[in-house]
């Protein structure tokens, strides 16, 4: 259940390179980036940590995600087909992702190996 | 040969990086009386650990087809026969579980000291077996999607019912007189 949810997320999320650059945050979630990380880049730098290898130990997900109060953005990782969804997966309580990035070995190893 | 290349090179050299350099900060942890540090570094040195002894078992027990036999006498092939009944039979239980581990982890044909017999078992990512099951290994296959991917893609199966074929039962049985 957890990887057809996953994945099904995980496509809708992506689009060409050309198209995906024309799109930008609604100003409501920039304000969310902003009060949460500081910046983009700093969103990005997070996310990037804890995709590294060895971040996540084995198959997993890493996601941004925002809280049940919807004020807060945070980056967390999750194992093998769990999601922050599930009921007990976060130490924080559920959550709600907003981008998901697979990190099982299958979602890069034939182009990037390790 | 490639998978093999890119598993030694890169993927075990990292985990033996990464578990020198979480060995020094449990030193400095330790040193300077650090609980909560010292408690922290335990999931790196257990992935970190696990995988440098993981692999270390892992390239130890294969060895070219032509010289893998199964012996049909001596103490690996009794264990073999009171613990499974046949080679068949163990084959017929190690595949299957080695196959439909979750995630990323290893298959595992261990010993277990308490009842003299051989056991099928399987651990998640790079826990190693005997700290968490006590079972000393005999033979292991990795599962991580990075032993087979680049050949076999998301075909697990074919790839742990291809290294069956190449496992060096020598060393299995040197480990299970070791253990013994």
């Amino acid at each position: 259940g957890g990887g057809h949810y996953n994945h099904a997320f995980f496509w809708d999320e992506m689009a060409p390179p050309d198209v995906a650059a024309k799109t930008k945050p609604s100003a409501e979630l920039e304000g969310l980036i902003k009060n949460s990380f500081g910046s983009m880049d700093k969103m990005k730098a997070e996310f990037e940590a804890a995709s590294a290898p060895g971040a996540v130990f084995g198959s997993g997900w890493v996601w941004v995600v925002v809280n049940q109060a919807g004020d807060k953005l945070s980056v967390v990782g999750t194992p093998n087909q769990d999601n922050p969804l599930m009921k007990g997966v976060l130490a924080e309580g559920v959550a709600f992702p907003i981008l998901g990035i697979d990190v099982w070995e299958h979602a890069y190893y034939l182009k990037y190996q390790n | 040969v490639l998978t093999m290349q890119i598993h030694h090179t890169k993927h075990h050299n990292t985990y033996i990086t990464n578990l020198n350099a979480s060995l020094e900060k449990l030193d400095a942890a330790v040193s300077a009386g650090d609980i909560s540090a010292v408690i922290n570094l335990q999931g790196a040195l257990k992935f970190n650990g696990g995988g440098h002894l993981n692999h270390t078992l892992f390239w130890e027990n294969l060895c070219p087809a032509e010289s893998s036999q199964i012996k049909s006498d001596g103490e690996l092939n009794d264990a073999v026969k009171a613990s499974f009944g046949s080679y068949d039979e163990l084959k017929a239980k190690f595949v299957p579980a080695t196959v439909t581990v979750q995630g990323s982890g290893w298959g595992w044909l261990g010993y277990n000291k308490a009842t003299g017999l051989l056991e099928v078992a399987t651990c998640p990512n790079q826990d190693p077996l005997e700290a968490t099951t006590g079972l000393v290994p005999i033979v292991g296959i990795d599962v991580w999607e990075h032993a087979y991917y680049k050949k076999y893609s998301n075909l697990r199966p074919d790839y742990v019912n291809a290294v069956w074929d190449i496992i060096n039962w020598e060393t299995a049985e040197k480990r299970l007189l070791a253990a013994k």
